[in-house]
């Protein structure tokens, strides 16, 4: 076990007590099962798909329940191109995932509309959710959003999480 | 039987109403005078010409001429393999002409279509929205008038728009450059 990680254990010493902080336990459990919600808009959402199939295969990061239901999910992958039409869609389905929750902006067209400058299409999905990851690429290799995920994951780990419970 | 044939026998019919056929790169097209009587011989070309087949309907705007539409049909027989493009011209102000969705039901979405880019209503049309945009888009799209990069809109809970920065564009790349400084995209105007 690594020296810097928060739930270190070293079973020579701490027999089969694990001694850590229970934000960074349960940012834990929530960092290594990040259900998404694929908004597969574009053919980002082809590059999504070969993310979580056999070749890249999300669920060695603990995400490859992709959920079409807003509910039942963690972090909303925006794999594609945003148009006006679909954003209040887009907001919808954002507002039904229950809390806490992350927005993945996945390709050049939702992180900033792209090449579409264009009268149809939102320039960036940042206009109306709140991103947490973008990733560049037009569409992103798998292993950019894997990535992507690796760097979200180093986020929740890190969220100051019992201090927001407290808040709230 | 060609296309000039088919073209020549609906002049036959129709008289002063269809232009001379002309022609480049053997397509043959025709113009009808009265966009009011496109029902008919569209009818004609069906049943009596072959052309079973609408391939598509396009709509162009000459913006800053008159008359400002012009509504293009193509047809097409499957069986005797030809093609005829007929052409007709709407003005701005009446910007409406006789649907054909009796003759070819296909003709339905295509006018649907010009009418939510460009417009151009059609009269006797039996579902006429917007099928692209969202029902309450204020504007038409393709003019020639309406910005590449859209104007502001708000229709609360179904769909907002706002204008895109252009950032001094469009910028446009052209074919053909010796190398690949002139073929980047950069602000192309008639003048530069």
């Amino acid at each position: 076990m690594q020296k810097w990680s928060e739930i270190g254990y070293d079973s020579k010493i701490e027999g089969d007590v694990i001694v850590t902080r229970i934000d960074a336990a349960l940012n834990w459990f929530r960092k290594n099962s990040l259900w998404p919600m694929p908004m597969g808009l574009a053919c980002c959402a082809i590059e999504l798909m070969a993310a979580g199939a056999s070749r890249f295969d999300i669920s060695r990061f603990g995400s490859e329940v992709m959920r079409f239901s807003p509910r039942q999910s963690d972090v909303m992958i925006v794999a594609g191109t945003v148009t006006y039409k679909m954003a209040t869609a887009v907001k919808r389905i954002y507002d039904q995932m229950s809390e806490p929750k992350w927005v993945i902006a996945m390709g050049a067209c939702a992180s900033t509309g792209g090449m579409y400058r264009s009268y149809a299409v939102l320039q960036g999905v940042d206009h109306i959710l709140p991103v947490d990851i973008y990733v560049a690429g037009c569409p992103p290799r798998p292993e950019a959003l894997l990535d992507a995920l690796l760097k979200l994951q180093n986020k929740v780990q890190h969220e100051p999480f019992l201090e927001t419970l407290k808040k709230a | 039987m060609t296309a000039l044939e088919q073209a020549n026998q609906l002049k036959a019919k129709f008289g002063d109403l269809i232009s001379e056929p002309t022609g480049v790169h053997g397509e043959i097209a025709v113009q009808l005078a009265d966009a009011e009587r496109i029902g008919d011989v569209c009818a004609f070309a069906k049943t009596e010409l072959g052309f079973d087949y609408l391939v598509d309907i396009s709509s162009l705007d000459n913006y800053g001429e008159d008359p400002r539409w012009t509504v293009v049909y193509h047809l097409r027989g499957l069986a005797n393999r030809c093609e005829l493009r007929l052409t007709t011209s709407v003005s701005e102000e009446k910007s409406e002409l006789p649907t054909i969705t009796s003759v070819w039901r296909t003709a339905n979405w295509h006018e649907r279509e010009i009418y939510d880019m460009m417009g151009i209503r059609f009269r006797g049309h039996p579902d006429l929205r917007r099928i692209l945009m969202w029902e309450g888009y204020p504007y038409f799209p393709l003019r020639k008038d309406f910005p590449l990069g859209g104007k502001p809109s708000e229709l609360p809970e179904v769909a907002f728009s706002k204008a895109a920065p252009m950032e001094g564009g469009p910028f446009v790349t052209i074919p053909g450059g010796k190398d690949a400084v002139e073929r980047e995209p950069r602000v192309r105007t008639p003048e530069n």
